[in-house]
């Protein structure tokens, strides 16, 4: 038997002594697209920076791959793609370069073999910009940048994908590009966990939704159905619907 | 006669070209962090090093490195911690060290203000032999370091949170980056002088920046433009009789306007070319462009 890919138990994390996450318990198992919901300031992204190592738990256990957090040493295994936005830095930088800088995290010092060269363009050609590898990122628009954040994290071929709010501000049409990039992916098996307050045209790959309120988890099942949800708009107390108030709107395309 | 005639020339037109190239190729990493500045600062705590070195009669350059190491490794901490008023304990840092430095050369037996005036503005016959044999060994070991570890700076400095996740060593490549900093500080010091050292490093990045749009193709243009700048205003300094370090900075600048002036040219030769072919751009699934 294989181990969770997360294995997140009682786990509390929080800045400055208040506590943003609170026994907070998360298992993912291979394969499944989980996708993390809830409003601004539900711990969401605090339960993300816990998960990647780059928050200390103040309390809890967390394994990655079977292993406890503090001792995995296997960081190309996990991609991670961080939520786009002043990313932009003093000199510019072309598609290839941002995304090569994924591979690093499996070459080390080595130089860049002709596998390593061959992963970048797969990654580049997996989201649709392998036609802009020799463009500045800075001339992008907002849908292509998320688009190079997911390739650099495809790069080192991870086996679970991190999302935090990849379609924050990004329009419809390229949602919808970014939805068919990674249903390719979870096509391939990976195992993903997507941070979100909407879910757009996301929904349909996703297999299991988490609501996050105030640090605690609120629902934990089956993802919101489209048409349930298009169908009965308020009053009605589905427990990821009615616990979304921020997110009610313009989530399930109710705007 | 040719100024290269002199050995003293020939000392000092090594240590431009060495200068022009270990200066913008640490500086980029510096801008794109948008540190552009801290070569400033390395350079104020810097002139406290060669004060020191003059005071206690040993040789200045050696001071200086390890003053300027550990002022950029306080700066790199200060930075690391993020907190508020890190920029005012900057400030205390940066004129402490030059009001330090100041002082500790009017103390000192040898010090003279035309000493003082020479390592703030550089000096065609500052550069002794043995400093050339110091330059050529830190700028070596600069260049060598970068060629192993210039990828992974890149990705330090472009996203830290990333880096961290990719499982690079974050902290140290930061420190690192400080040192480097400051030994390019060092190195530069006796040609461009501590005040302008940090326009070598950040100028002709920023000239790059108006010709290229990659990283890599901005590293090339802009090692270029610092060897152009470094060496010929070294030379020029000979004939002109004034200080190499405002000379090269000056030329550096010009070709920054230069490059500015052509950029504008060609980015709008582009757009016109665009208007001309409107099928071809309309055939490629492309988004409008922030």
């Amino acid at each position: 038997m294989t181990a969770d890919v997360i294995d997140l138990q009682d786990g509390s994390a929080g800045y400055d002594g208040r506590l943003a996450l609170s026994g907070v318990d998360l298992r993912v198992e291979a394969g499944e697209v989980v996708a993390v919901l809830g409003a601004n300031g539900s711990g969401k992204s605090t339960l993300v920076r816990a998960l990647l190592g780059l928050l200390p738990l103040s309390s809890g256990r967390l394994a990655l791959f079977g292993e406890p957090v503090q001792r995995f040493s296997h960081w190309p295994r996990i991609g991670y793609v961080p939520q786009r936005g002043g990313a932009s830095t003093g000199v510019p930088a072309t598609v290839r370069e941002v995304v090569a800088t994924g591979r690093l995290a499996r070459t080390g010092l080595r130089p860049m073999r002709a596998a390593d060269r061959a992963a970048i363009w797969r990654a580049m050609d997996a989201v649709g910009l392998a036609h802009l590898a020799r463009t500045s990122v800075a001339t992008l628009s907002g849908g292509q940048q998320q688009r190079v954040l997911i390739a650099r994290a495809l790069t080192c071929e991870p086996d679970l994908l991190v999302l935090d709010e990849p379609t924050a501000g990004v329009d419809a049409e390229n949602q919808q590009a970014l939805a068919t990039s990674l249903g390719a992916l979870v096509g391939h098996g990976a195992t993903v966990l997507l941070v979100t307050h909407e879910l757009g045209p996301m929904l349909p790959l996703i297999t299991r939704a988490v609501t996050l309120a105030d640090g605690r988890v609120l629902h934990d099942g089956p993802p919101p159905d489209s048409d349930h949800l298009h169908l009965h708009d308020h009053d009605h107390a589905h427990p990821v619907h009615d616990e979304l108030p921020s997110a009610r709107g313009s989530a399930w395309g109710l705007r | 006669m040719s100024a290269l005639s002199f050995e003293f020339m020939q000392r000092a037109a090594l240590a431009a070209l060495l200068v022009g190239l270990t200066a913008p190729a640490v500086g980029i990493f510096l801008v794109q962090r948008r540190l552009a500045l801290m070569g400033d600062g390395i350079g104020h705590v810097a002139l406290t090093g060669v004060a020191l070195g003059f005071l206690l009669g040993t040789a200045p350059v050696l001071t200086a490195v390890i003053a300027a190491t550990i002022g950029a490794v306080v700066i790199e901490l200060v930075r690391q911690q993020g907190r508020t008023g890190g920029d005012v304990a900057l400030a205390l840092l940066f004129y402490g060290g030059i009001a330090g430095g100041v002082l500790l050369i009017g103390l000192a037996p040898g010090g003279s203000n035309a000493n003082l005036l020479s390592y703030l503005f550089g000096s065609l016959t500052a550069v002794s032999p043995a400093d050339v044999v110091l330059i050529c060994l830190l700028s070596g070991a600069l260049l060598l370091t970068l060629t192993v570890v210039g990828r992974q700076m890149f990705a330090v400095c472009h996203d830290e949170e990333y880096a961290r996740v990719a499982g690079l060593p974050v902290r140290f490549l930061n420190l690192l980056l400080a040192v480097m900093a400051a030994v390019t500080v060092t190195v530069a010091m006796r040609v461009v002088g501590l005040l302008l050292v940090s326009a070598l490093m950040v100028v002709p990045v920023a000239t790059a920046q108006q010709l290229v749009r990659g990283f890599r193709a901005t590293v090339v243009v802009a090692l270029a433009s610092g060897v152009l700048a470094s060496v010929s205003g070294v030379l020029g300094s000979y004939y002109l009789d004034t200080a190499p370090g405002a000379l090269i900075v000056v030329l550096a600048l010009g070709g920054f306007a230069v490059a500015t002036l052509l950029g504008t040219l060609v980015r709008r030769a582009r757009r016109t070319t665009d208007i001309a072919a409107p099928v071809g751009v309309a055939l490629l699934p492309q988004e409008a462009p922030r």
